[in-house]
């Protein structure tokens, strides 16, 4: 178990990077920080590894307090992204390179690397060096390294962002599924949303060295507590529309849509929609946004249209054969349950169905 | 390598490096031809033998190879070597590079500037402040330590020299190890910081594998021009009785002193055998280590599966 607290890391210069952070991150799980550059989300990683001391707050690792402990002594391994191996090794002694700075015996500790070499597909590429390999076994082989002296924790710093787009998702595929065979409790750094929803258990969205949401993907993609992680999340991003509320109607964007509960007269709102929860409609409705057909982009099984509504853009996805005509009015219809509604930059509910 | 990238044709190529090669010719390869041949004669710098040298061919090599003297001043030379370029220059030089490698700001800045000033200053005003700062009468050294009375150039000559060169030198190999240091990859260092790895273990593990060749070269170039270092001449001018005589001041010494300028261009030239020695002993290491290492550049296989 990893557990922070009160966790602040002021860099000389004033540059506050975490702020303040609580988190516990359970055994054998899967977590994700996830956030866009300069979040504070490496610099999280790299305190946890001890290879940055905090300016104050604690880390914990399963139970035991290691805040002032050096990095050596903490039992984690961590894989870097540009994979930090070192080039006049070959890859046995790569692999086997912890184990020989803990003094294990030479034949034990070759006998350890060629296993998780095994285990890794990389038996065949025990003697070539790093130069020799191409960049998924280089990965590969930073993976057995940090798997072949066991630690307690696995930090990942954005190890698949050097891959290319095709590697990388046979990469992300390979590498949950290792996760849950050795359980161990890994932190997975990453600035792309798509990879923090497939890998992880539970991510937690950073920004401004705060965290933003703590939560499972679904929770994560379906609620997104605050508009910074509705527009983070999602392949595409999310519609973001301001609106007021009217009795219990909420004027948005040319469109009257029924108001939540719990919301008063004249309050100003912003109203959420995915691009995937909104329809199209050719025919003018009083609960869709009224414009024209701007652009569309081709997704390869859908159609992601934007809509002009003066200067609001609205996107929506429509299924391949639904495309309409650029320059046509439009009607983007949102999906009321799938729609959010935030006031005040919190999230105030989930429209009702 | 089909070579005519700039698309002179060979003649003009020619033509471009010709002015080049005739002042190297002049200045460079005739001066040591020129010495060869006076090593081969009684040339001195009056006298008889100055207005007709005669040709007594390898004798002025026998009489130095065999003169205590030239021997003494041989053995003095590679302790200075040793002393001031390989474990001074270069091991306070990667020192403070490791040291400084982290820091920026005041503190890195004095000290970059501090070694640097006593790389650019004139070898002339150097002498002198290091002649005020160990004379026996009102030293600034014997001040600071409360030692009146010793006489640090004449007691230590070669100790003096050294510690001297090597204050002296040490901003060069500071910078170049400064520059390698910048090639080493934080992450390799972290890794292995990881791993448990004490200071001694990244070092030898991931360091110095990565600035071999920085090493190498660095190690070339100060140890020649220490050998040829003349500057120590300044402080303590060989003596006291020939006690720091390194092989330049010997040099100087037989042919300017003595007035022997057969016997010192001799000397000269076994200077530039064991100068070329050196030389090539170096390439040969940092070209081993190239050959070494080139079958990793070879595979274009990056990026694939």
């Amino acid at each position: 178990m990893i557990s922070l607290h009160g966790l602040t890391k002021v860099y000389p210069g004033g540059v506050c990077a975490v702020d303040e952070l609580d988190l516990e991150i359970a055994d054998g799980e899967f977590f994700a920080l996830l956030g866009p550059s300069g979040c504070g989300k490496t610099t999280l990683l790299r305190t946890i590894a001890g290879l940055e001391t905090p300016t104050s707050g604690t880390v914990g690792i399963g139970g035991a307090d290691v805040t002032t402990t050096p990095p050596g002594r903490r039992d984690v391994a961590m894989v870097f992204q540009d994979y930090a191996l070192f080039p006049h090794m070959d890859v046995t002694d790569n692999i086997a390179y912890p184990l020989r700075v803990k003094k294990t015996p030479k034949t034990e500790r070759h006998a350890k690397a060629a296993a998780t070499a095994a285990r890794l597909s990389l038996s065949d590429m025990l003697t070539r060096r790093p130069g020799q390999l191409s960049g998924g076994q280089q990965q590969r082989v930073a993976l057995a390294r940090a798997i072949a002296c066991h630690p307690k924790v696995f930090l990942f710093d954005e190890p698949l962002s050097n891959l290319d787009a095709r590697l990388r998702l046979e990469a992300r595929t390979f590498l949950k599924r290792l996760q849950r065979e050795l359980a161990v409790t890994t932190v997975f750094v990453t600035h792309d949303q798509g990879e923090a929803l497939a890998l992880a258990d539970r991510i937690a969205v950073m920004s401004g060295g705060r965290l933003m949401q703590v939560g499972t993907p679904t929770e994560i993609f379906q609620r997104p507590a605050t508009p910074f992680v509705a527009s983070f999340i999602g392949a595409t991003p999310m519609n973001l529309l301001p609106g007021d509320v009217r009795g219990d109607v909420l004027h948005v964007a040319g469109a009257a849509l029924p108001a939540p509960p719990g919301l008063t007269d004249g309050d100003h709102i912003t109203y959420g929609v995915r691009p995937e929860y909104t329809d199209l409609s050719a025919s003018p409705r009083d609960d869709a946004f009224p414009g024209t057909v701007a652009v569309m982009e081709n997704l390869g099984t859908a159609n992601l249209v934007t809509i002009e509504a003066g200067d609001t853009l609205i996107q929506a996805v429509v299924p391949e054969g639904d495309e309409p005509a650029l320059g046509t009015a439009a009607w983007a219809v949102p999906r009321q349950a799938r729609a959010l509604v935030y006031t005040g930059d919190r999230l105030h509910a989930p429209i009702p169905a | 390598m089909s070579g005519d990238a700039a698309g002179l044709g060979r003649g003009r190529a020619a033509a471009f490096v010709l002015p080049a090669l005739v002042l190297i010719g002049v200045f460079l390869v005739f001066p040591a031809l020129w010495t060869i041949y006076l090593g081969l004669t009684d040339y001195r710098l009056t006298g008889l033998a100055a207005a007709d040298p005669q040709v007594v061919g390898l004798d002025n090599y026998t009489t130095a190879i065999g003169d205590e003297r030239f021997q003494g001043s041989l053995w003095l030379t590679v302790q200075f070597v040793i002393g001031s370029a390989i474990i001074g220059q270069a091991g306070l030089g990667f020192a403070i590079a490791w040291t400084m490698r982290d820091r920026r700001g005041p503190v890195r800045r004095v000290v970059e500037g501090l070694v640097l000033l006593s790389w650019i200053l004139p070898g002339s005003v150097v002498a002198f402040l290091w002649i005020a700062l160990l004379d026996r009468d009102g030293g600034t050294l014997n001040t600071l330590l409360g030692t009146p009375e010793n006489a640090w150039l004449l007691d230590n000559p070669m100790l003096s020299i050294i510690v001297f060169n090597t204050w002296r030198g040490t901003a060069f190999s500071m910078m170049l190890y400064a520059a390698a240091l910048e090639n080493v990859p934080p992450s390799h260092l972290e890794t292995a910081r990881l791993a448990g790895a004490s200071t001694f273990q990244q070092l030898r593990d991931v360091v110095l594998p990565r600035i071999k060749g920085h090493v190498l070269t660095n190690l070339l170039l100060i140890s020649l021009w220490t050998f040829n270092d003349f500057t120590p001449f300044l402080l303590t001018a060989g003596g006291p009785e020939g006690r720091s005589e390194i092989l330049p001041v010997y040099v100087y010494n037989v042919a300017i002193g003595d007035g022997q300028l057969g016997v010192g261009a001799a000397v000269s030239f076994l200077i530039l055998a064991i100068n070329l020695v050196f030389a090539l002993a170096y390439l040969r290491l940092i070209r081993g280590r190239n050959r070494a290492e080139a079958p990793l550049q070879a595979p274009s296989g990056r990026g694939g599966g």
